[in-house]
């Protein structure tokens, strides 16, 4: 089994974010659920969703306690909550950043979500939209694959810039 | 078609297929997202129904009374403080015999304000005559919505069916969905006793001790009745659509030692805590009750049982424990746990298994024994 731990802030994807991966990874074969944690939301405060990706049918309900991968949306999340805890010996972490992180357990890899949405004019009430580029992201990591992400982004939304925004985080992401 | 769904979008799809004709509701945290999206069905023309936004659950209640009662099948749904706010109307629609489906989705009770998952909500409508199921994927909230249609409808029952969702835990988490045609799974809706304007009657008067004791007997002789009638309805949707469900879900329970019994999510999870305790060499096993009135018939003879209560009944104890102890006899170790939504994982439930006293009852993460 695969755990995703998604780190962000209200209003800006990560529950959504969770829902496309999931639906990417079904789109692959896979048995995927989504499990947002729900607190008390406002927009802007830290909000964590989780993914579980596996080959059987996934029982667990309760809460990721040692993710695999963990995705960090915006990367002042980390200066209040501890973004690492508990992540496996050889997990990997992803950074919504233009710049890499020092100080990181695992494989740490960064791409900017944040100047991809701009450039590609994918802004929602002020904000850029981070949940649909980042799936491109993950399918260059191999987390899903290009197609499936695609489909998944396409049976969310109509709007084909969230494709493109995506396809531009899988060139962009150095593996 | 196979898709992706949460909990509430589920239980909204086979509302959908059922096609009620009206749909009364007053939305609450977390159930909004399933009359949002059925809603969003009447509104798109996907359902062709009366959607009435009312001003309560207590007349979200009431109005379904009054379209069931009319000739015409019924939904609504509600969860914790608003299944409460409907109380005095949700014993109205059983005594009338009315088969109205409703969705609860489970929710803790304020104060302190909290809208995570807890079982006391539907344990306070216990005993109103209500059917009462509790459901564990988000697929099984999807095929056990249109089978409660079905035996709710069923002139053997003719009682109301409350469907249980987990807050949160079920209700806001995406699994994998595979919606059905229905084709003629559901006939159509008849009540024997719907309002005839042609031969008017009086429903619900005056009724006194001899013919009223009558009427309380014939909703209990068809709670009975209500066993066989799940049965032949879940058999009838495993042979349609290929997936089946019992009274129960049991676990590698046929040589299992000692036994969890849980409900909703924390029932499905406790599979898990079973493979790693029989990787230790317990004989576990875990039965995941989904029936709970009518109430079904166990067998846990000769095992320890470990029950999981997410509920609560102050002065006494846990609803399921008190239930598995009356009904089979059985001592059982009575756990406590996730009321508030408080997270208990299969690390913990394996955990009351291995540490188990049966006869005792413990509150995990109160860690006093009483």
């Amino acid at each position: 089994m695969y755990e995703i731990r998604i780190h962000s802030r209200g209003g800006q994807g990560g529950v959504t974010a969770a829902k496309l991966l999931a639906l990417a990874a079904f789109r692959d074969g896979k048995y995927a659920t989504a499990c947002p944690f729900y607190g008390a939301e406002r927009r802007g405060a830290p909000v964590v969703s989780f993914v579980r990706i596996d080959d059987e049918p996934i029982k667990i309900y309760s809460q990721i306690h040692e993710p695999d991968l963990v995705i960090v949306l915006d990367a002042s999340i980390m200066d209040v909550v501890d973004v690492l805890q508990g992540l496996k010996k050889n997990g990997t972490v992803l950074l919504n950043s233009a710049h890499p992180i020092s100080g990181c357990n695992g494989i740490c890899r960064h791409v900017d979500l944040t100047g991809i949405a701009l450039a590609t004019n994918l802004v929602v009430a002020g904000s850029p939209i981070l949940n649909t580029p980042v799936i491109g992201a993950l399918a260059k990591m191999g987390v899903v694959s290009l197609p499936s992400a695609r489909a998944a982004i396409q049976e969310m939304f109509s709007d084909e810039r969230n494709v493109k925004a995506a396809e531009a985080a899988y060139e962009e992401l150095k593996v | 078609m196979l898709t992706i769904a949460t909990g509430n979008k589920a239980v909204a799809a086979a509302v959908k297929a059922a096609k009620p004709g009206v749909v009364a509701a007053y939305p609450i945290t977390p159930q909004t997202e399933i009359v949002e999206q059925i809603a969003e069905y009447v509104t798109d023309g996907d359902l062709e129904s009366r959607y009435i936004p009312v001003e309560s659950e207590h007349s979200a209640m009431a109005a379904c009374i009054g379209a069931s009662a009319g000739g015409v099948r019924t939904f609504t749904a509600t969860s914790s403080h608003g299944l409460l706010y409907m109380h005095e109307m949700v014993h109205w629609a059983a005594g009338a015999r009315l088969p109205v489906v409703m969705a609860n989705v489970n929710r803790a009770l304020g104060p302190g304000w909290n809208t995570w998952a807890e079982h006391t909500d539907a344990f306070s409508q216990r005993d109103t005559g209500w059917l009462q199921v509790f459901v564990a994927t988000v697929q099984e909230a999807y095929d056990t919505t249109l089978m409660a249609f079905k035996i709710a409808e069923d002139e053997r029952v003719l009682l109301p069916v409350m469907v249980n969702l987990d807050g949160f835990s079920l209700s806001h988490i995406t699994q994998a969905l595979e919606t059905v045609d229905i084709g003629d799974f559901l006939p159509p809706y008849h009540l024997p006793h719907a309002v005839d304007t042609e031969n008017p009657c009086v429903y619900g008067p005056m009724t006194f001790s001899n013919d009223y004791f009558k009427f309380r007997w014939d909703i209990e002789r068809s709670m009975r009745d209500a066993k066989g009638v799940i049965a032949d309805v879940e058999r009838e949707f495993a042979e349609r659509f290929g997936r089946s469900y019992g009274p129960t879900e049991d676990y590698r329970c046929e040589d299992a030692d000692v036994v969890v019994v849980a409900m909703g999510t924390l029932g499905k999870e406790a599979e898990v805590a079973v493979d790693l305790l029989r990787d230790e060499g317990i004989k576990a096993g875990s039965m995941r009750l989904r029936w709970f009135r009518p109430f079904p018939d166990l067998d846990l003879a000769g095992r320890e049982v470990v029950v999981i209560d997410r509920d609560y009944s102050f002065g006494f104890g846990g609803v399921v424990a008190h239930a598995i102890r009356s009904k089979t006899g059985i001592e059982p170790y009575s756990v406590i746990a996730g009321l508030g939504g408080q997270e208990v994982t299969y690390n913990d439930i394996a955990g009351f298994v291995r540490d188990r006293r049966p006869g005792e009852e413990m509150w995990f993460g109160v860690s006093e024994h009483v």
